[in-house]
């Protein structure tokens, strides 16, 4: 076993675990503190699969944002659900036989693909640069056209939740 | 080297704890964080087949991709996260099941 096969090893027990316990802590506030632990677990397995840049992104966007507005909302939402009543619906037991037999799906197609055990990643390095992929989200040939398609959604969803969430003066009466 | 199937086994199990949060979460909040986990998963998978199968080709629709989702998952949590504390202040609820003004 190599050393980056522990750090992946360490970083996936990392992951799964403070996913688990993020989708099962009573408190909302501690579950997203163990999804932030999981976000920074992605993040080690992206830099594992040298795409520094997405491990870069995964931190800025992720931690920096998502969670943040993961925490604020759970903030502003407070004392619901919090000491009282279960966490869990009705749904439970039904969803933990469902998503086993998923799980198991998908070990066993995994299984049935006999040249997955042997693949390593290609050594050369040139594509991993960020520059490339500037030059490709950028060129009007290359995927210019998503990328703008990308920033009117990002647009239109900061415009959106901006005016769902505004406290209207009217119906404060 | 790590064998791209660990990659797929990690991103398979942290989709399903997410889809198990997705359906069981009775806190709206935490339904959100468990679609992003799985919003994470498919992005592990993603990542993982784009440098094990097409780092060396210049193909750069897998980063492409990750990006787009990355954009996605970002616009999503805040809209979702407007549309919670919208209808916590209107019925002081984030139940889910509560939230069931559009119940027909």
């Amino acid at each position: 076993m190599t050393g980056m096969q522990l750090i992946f090893l360490i970083a996936a027990a990392v992951v799964v675990s403070s996913a688990f316990m993020s989708v099962t802590s009573r408190r909302m506030i501690h579950a997203a503190l163990w999804f932030v632990l999981a976000l920074l677990g992605v993040a080690v397995i992206y830099a594992l699969l040298e795409v520094s840049f997405f491990a870069v992104v995964q931190v800025l966007v992720y931690v920096g944002a998502i969670a943040i507005l993961i925490i604020f909302a759970t903030m502003l939402t407070r004392r619901a659900l919090e000491d009282h009543g279960k966490q869990f619906n009705r749904a439970t037991l039904m969803t933990l036989v469902i998503v086993s037999v998923i799980f198991a799906g998908l070990v066993f197609s995994l299984r049935s693909w006999p040249q997955l055990q042997s693949m390593t990643a290609p050594l050369s390095a040139d594509q991993l640069d960020v520059g490339v992929l500037g030059l490709a989200l950028t060129a009007p040939d290359g995927f210019a056209l998503p990328f703008e398609v990308t920033s009117i959604l990002l647009l239109a969803a900061l415009i959106g939740s901006i005016y769902v969430a505004y406290e209207r003066k009217e119906k404060k009466k | 080297m790590i064998p791209l199937y660990w990659y797929l086994l990690l991103a398979a199990l942290l989709f399903c704890i997410g889809l198990f949060g997705v359906i069981t979460r009775k806190n709206a909040v935490g339904i959100l964080i468990s679609i992003e986990l799985m919003l994470n998963a498919a992005n592990i998978n993603l990542l993982a087949f784009w440098r094990y199968l097409y780092s060396d080709t210049g193909d750069l629709r897998g980063q492409v991709f990750v990006i787009i989702i990355f954009v996605v998952a970002a616009a999503e949590a805040a809209v979702g996260l407007a549309m919670i504390i919208s209808a916590y202040r209107q019925k002081q609820t984030v139940v889910a099941n509560e939230i069931d003004s559009m119940k027909g």
